[in-house]
């Protein structure tokens, strides 16, 4: 488990004999009491019932080693002199990184972009790493739609993932009924789901924040209920399949006569859709990006970052609060739109399985973890969620385990994400960013 | 300052506010004048704060009536509108009593929110913006130099790219009126724009109401506990005592009024020049 | 009719169970202000701590009622038991460092520690679902009508019974304590001001901790009495049940406990009704739509106090 931050620290930085006995004597026993019971006993379904699978060793290197884990942390990390600093990254350290970043953050932006164009062609580029690089800059752009929700409006909203549903199901039915082509449906995809963004935004958006969010919790788990049970318009459970794949701009990527390879001139290969698809998705979170970053120096941009900052004062300064948190809302669902038309020609098959509330969850994660209101916070996140994913890829069904508890440590670590300085939408001089602990993070700070 | 030809900027009639059983307003009826500075003043919780919830829409009223008329003829019932459109439409802006500045955002970004509504309109609700449109950066521009006008006014002028949570306390009073005054109103409510500020601020303070009532077109309706600020500047003084009005009037009326003195400090028959001391008192112990 | 009055046993007796778990949510948003996301899979540990210590007793229906009885309330106080370590610990490693910090950091933990929770039990205790004999078996019939159309039969079991029993003896035991004992009185203490709490000598973080406890210790009443009631569970019926008990919470009103047993009898009688006379797909949208409704309409919930905007 995350050990973070519990007490047990002595003052004037040493720590005395007794006091560690008796922290590892309460660590040891919580450890038996969850482990104990969990571990060792495990159910089996067996004929005539349950019968009971008996794992103490297992429990019990588990429980040594948290007691373990617990001890070094006892005697590093939190053996500090001072012992008033509690945090599990000294403060100093923190303060330096902050800086760090600060300063390195903006030669940085420009080497990222430059490697995300030239990465398919990079010698050790295969399938596998260009799939990746298509998955990680899918939640790029959920990322940086989610951003303007959460980031900068300071609306939580845990039911993102029903908007791109919203976009994939668009897509592929009106690909499906009409024959619509990938062109003309990516567009569409997103009104529809700003559409929806609107619709189910207008009668919760006068919440206060944590209501807020479980409510759009729900929105998202109704709408995922409905695709799982209107059998005969969505097919249900079965999902979406034989869905159309994006052309070229009208031009198919298929073998012979007419197609992609043929028209300029190539060998056919079936990697030149992936590098096709892999540049739309380039280009779609790209034009995600410039897109929040023109929003953010016009009006209702910084209006989002007022109502972030204090949702009185914007009223009392004639700000209609409801439409600008629709705005949000509504912009912020039109790119998980997108994300999702693009999601569903990607996949060639959708099923509800695939816009789960994890799939929120792990979107927020990337949105907190990389700094709200940071737009290359959410390029690092994903690269660090995503890659970190497929890091444990092997460890297949410890991988949610991992990240729940990534989650929950990277939030003690630093609440405020990554990146958390905020740099100014105008200035009349100087461009001065400003430190965390001054931007308030949406309703209720 | 009293004896000029006075129209009726903002009229209250018949004001009641219930919270449960509580009746924080009771049946007050006030006219606040153009071009004046008008002080609403009374003991804590004589329900000052609730009549300024109701005139700018964060409490609608229980009963009665709020009349702003504008310089240009258009009267607005404030008690039917929604908070948002008393600023954008009526005209009448705030402060709080607890400063509200956009903590995060740079002072000049703070006085850029003030004028959403009109730079929205310029930037084609948004659309125009993104394209760069030219009158949208015209708009822009403008509202800069607004913004600029008034940190002059307030000497912050060198502060404008600092964060509003980096300001003294003092600033931060004065930069939450000069925000209320980007909005372009004509009718500034003041919530305790005094508190907490040393005696050279609220001399500063005081030039820059002056100020505004002087050159802005704009009638000023305030709050405050600290005599110096109400006697010094105020053309008319309401004074309120549990919900109720017990005096209006010039400053010198009000101070000799028998009700106002018993109020404040529960005896009739006190020296004036006592009541003002103990009131000073009282006001300079309620500062945070 | 008969069949209607039949759905309204069911629904009591479901709204009970979410009404237990609801206690848990509004005791913790009351005094931290916080939804504690992961509650719903503290009632799932709950629900497994109760399988496993059953199992290991090798309960069945074929014993006799007495050691049933017996075996029941051991199984429940290992359940309690656990179930509170588990969410002491949550609160003590996840929740308090972030405690001051702002608002939705500790709603983003909790998200974080729900999927620990329900991969843990995934991993330790397998991804199939579990099935338990009923051990809790028979019943009385209460109304019984023969007409043309055949003949219809409404029954309480002894295990709805059970649980309503348990239901209103537990919430009863929970008002007593927080109306009568000092324990009580530091949490309204800390509900209405934290800080002066502290400064009054009330040790808060000891008092949050308590909290999370007694939330803990009644959800897993909830989850054991799921599990006999159901007769079936896995690793994900926290998250549903959860996000339904969260409505219950509100819609009673968050922070009353009374509110939240309502809500939890209103919620189980919506999801039983709406399975009976619509679809029993949609219950689960039919709950999440009365969350959206109540917050909307009716924000203070039926038995919460009215919240002034403070300006």
């Amino acid at each position: 488990m995350a050990e973070a931050t519990q007490t047990g620290t002595g003052a004037g930085g040493g720590l005395e004999l007794a006091e560690i006995g008796k922290d590892l004597a309460i660590t040891a026993l919580l450890g038996a009491a969850i482990f104990g019971s969990t571990i060792a006993f495990k159910t089996e379904t067996a004929t005539g019932g349950l019968s009971l699978v008996l794992r103490f060793e297992e429990a019990f290197f588990v429980i040594a080693a948290v007691v373990i884990g617990r001890l070094i942390l006892l005697l590093t990390v939190w053996r500090r002199p001072g012992g008033t600093d509690r945090t599990f990254v000294p403060q100093a350290l923190q303060t330096r990184y902050t800086e760090f970043l600060a300063k390195t953050g903006k030669a940085f932006v420009p080497i990222v972009l430059l490697f995300a164009v030239v990465f398919p062609f990079l010698p050790f580029t295969d399938r596998y790493l260009l799939d990746l690089g298509i998955l990680i800059l899918t939640y790029v752009m959920l990322g940086w739609g989610l951003n303007i929700v959460v980031g900068l409006a300071g609306l939580l909203d845990l039911g993102y993932v029903a908007f791109y549903a919203v976009g994939a199901y668009s897509y592929a039915l009106l690909a499906q009924y009409f024959g619509l082509s990938f062109w003309i449906c990516l567009p569409l995809a997103g009104i529809l789901a700003a559409f929806w963004g609107i619709i189910l935004g207008f009668p919760v958006l006068r919440l206060r924040g944590d209501y807020l969010a479980i409510v759009t919790l729900a929105f998202g788990e109704i709408i995922r209920i409905v695709l799982l049970n209107w059998y005969e318009f969505t097919g249900g459970p079965d999902g979406l399949s034989g869905i159309p794949r994006p052309s070229f701009f009208g031009i198919p990527f298929k073998r012979g006569e007419g197609g992609f390879a043929d028209f300029f001139g190539l060998d056919y290969s079936s990697i030149h859709r992936i590098i096709f698809l892999y540049f739309l998705i380039l280009v779609l979170a790209l034009i995600t990006n410039f897109v929040t970053i023109r929003l953010r120096r016009l009006p209702i941009g910084r209006a989002w970052e007022a109502l972030r900052e204090d949702e009185i004062a914007c009223r009392s300064l004639g700000l209609n609060t409801v439409s600008i948190k629709l705005t949000a809302f509504a912009t912020g669902a039109m790119f998980a739109g997108f994300a999702g038309s693009f999601f569903a020609t990607r996949q060639g098959f959708i099923s509800p399985e695939s816009f789960t509330f994890i799939e929120s969850a792990l979107i927020l994660a990337i949105v907190v973890l990389g700094g709200m209101g940071s737009q290359i916070g959410v390029v690092i996140a994903s690269v660090a969620m995503i890659g970190g994913f497929e890091i444990f890829r092997e460890a297949e069904q410890y991988r949610m385990l991992i990240f729940g508890l990534a989650m929950v440590m990277i939030m003690i670590w630093r609440p405020r994400g990554l990146i958390s300085t905020r740099e100014p939408s105008i200035f009349l001089k100087e461009k001065k960013s400003v430190s965390a602990d001054m931007v308030a993070q949406g309703e209720g700070h | 300052m009293a004896d000029h030809a006075k129209t009726p900027l903002l009229t209250v009639e018949h004001l009641s506010m219930r919270f449960g059983g509580l009746l924080a307003v009771n049946d007050l009826s006030m006219t606040a004048y153009r071009g004046d500075i008008t002080a609403l003043i009374g003991p804590n919780g004589a329900g000052k704060t609730t009549v300024f919830n109701c005139l700018t829409g964060f409490y609608k009223p229980t009963e009665g009536r709020i009349t702003m008329h504008r310089n240009d003829g258009q009267e607005f019932l404030l008690e039917r509108m929604d908070d948002f459109r008393i600023t954008r439409n009526a005209r009448v802006a705030r402060t709080f009593q607890n400063i509200r500045l956009f903590g995060g955002m740079t002072v000049l970004e703070n006085l850029m929110i003030a004028q959403h509504n009109p730079l929205m309109r310029a930037s084609k609700q948004t659309i125009g913006g993104i394209f760069g449109i030219a009158s949208f950066k015209r708009a822009e521009k403008e509202a800069v130099e607004k913004a600029e006008y008034w940190l002059e006014h307030i000497n912050l002028t060198q502060r404008a790219d600092d964060a509003a949570a980096d300001l003294p306390y003092g600033d931060q009073r004065k930069l939450e009126i000069a925000r209320a005054m980007c909005t372009g109103p004509e009718l500034l409510c003041l919530d305790e724009p005094a508190a907490g500020l040393n005696p050279a601020e609220s001399d500063e303070l005081n030039k820059l109401l002056l100020f505004v009532r002087k050159e802005c077109d704009t009638g000023i309706l305030l709050i405050e506990h600290d005599m110096n600020v109400v006697m010094e500047i105020s053309d008319h003084i309401v004074v309120l005592d549990y919900g109720v009005k017990i005096a209006d009037g010039t400053a010198d009326e009000v101070r000799s009024d028998p009700k106002v003195i018993a109020a404040y400090l529960g005896v009739e028959d006190e020296e004036v020049d006592a009541v003002e001391h103990e009131i000073e008192e009282t006001a300079a112990e309620a500062r945070p | 009719m008969e069949y209607f009055v039949q759905q309204l046993i069911n629904g009591v007796t479901l709204g009970s169970i979410y009404g237990l778990i609801a206690i848990g949510y509004t005791m913790v948003y009351g005094i931290i202000g916080m939804i504690n996301f992961a509650h719903g899979d503290i009632f799932m540990v709950g629900a497994f701590i109760s399988l496993i210590v059953i199992t290991a007793l090798g309960l069945a229906a074929s014993s006799s009622i007495f050691i049933i009885i017996l075996a029941l309330i051991l199984v429940l106080v290992c359940a309690m038991i656990i179930s509170s370590v588990f969410g002491w610990t949550l609160e003590r490693l996840a929740y308090r460092p972030l405690r001051g910090s702002f608002r939705l950091a500790p709603l983003i933990t909790a998200i974080g520690v729900s999927i620990v929770l329900q991969n843990y039990i995934q991993i330790s205790q397998g991804a199939r679902v579990k099935p338990l004999q009923p051990i809790i078996s028979g019943g009385h019939t209460i109304m019984r009508r023969v007409d043309e159309n055949g003949e219809f039969v409404v029954q309480i079991s002894n295990m709805q019974i059970l649980i309503i029993t348990v239901t209103i003896v537990l919430m009863t035991v929970f008002s007593l304590i927080i109306a009568r004992t000092s324990l009580g009185r530091a949490q309204r203490a800390c509900e209405q001001d934290r800080k002066m709490a502290s400064l009054l000598g009330i040790n808060v973080d000891r008092t949050i901790s308590t909290t999370f406890v007694m939330g803990a210790a009644l959800a897993a009443v909830a989850g054991l009495m799921y599990l006999l009631y159901y007769g079936v569970i896995d690793f994900y019926i926290g998250f549903v049940a959860g996000v339904k008990a969260f409505t219950a919470a509100v819609l009673g009103g968050i922070g009353s406990l009374p509110g939240a047993m309502l809500g939890g009898l209103v919620i189980g009688l919506i999801e039983t009704l709406w399975s009976a006379y619509f679809s029993v797909e949609y219950k689960d949208v039919a709950a999440f739509s009365m969350l959206a409704i109540v917050l909307i309409f009716l924000p203070q919930g039926l038995l919460g106090k009215p919240e002034v905007e403070k300006v």
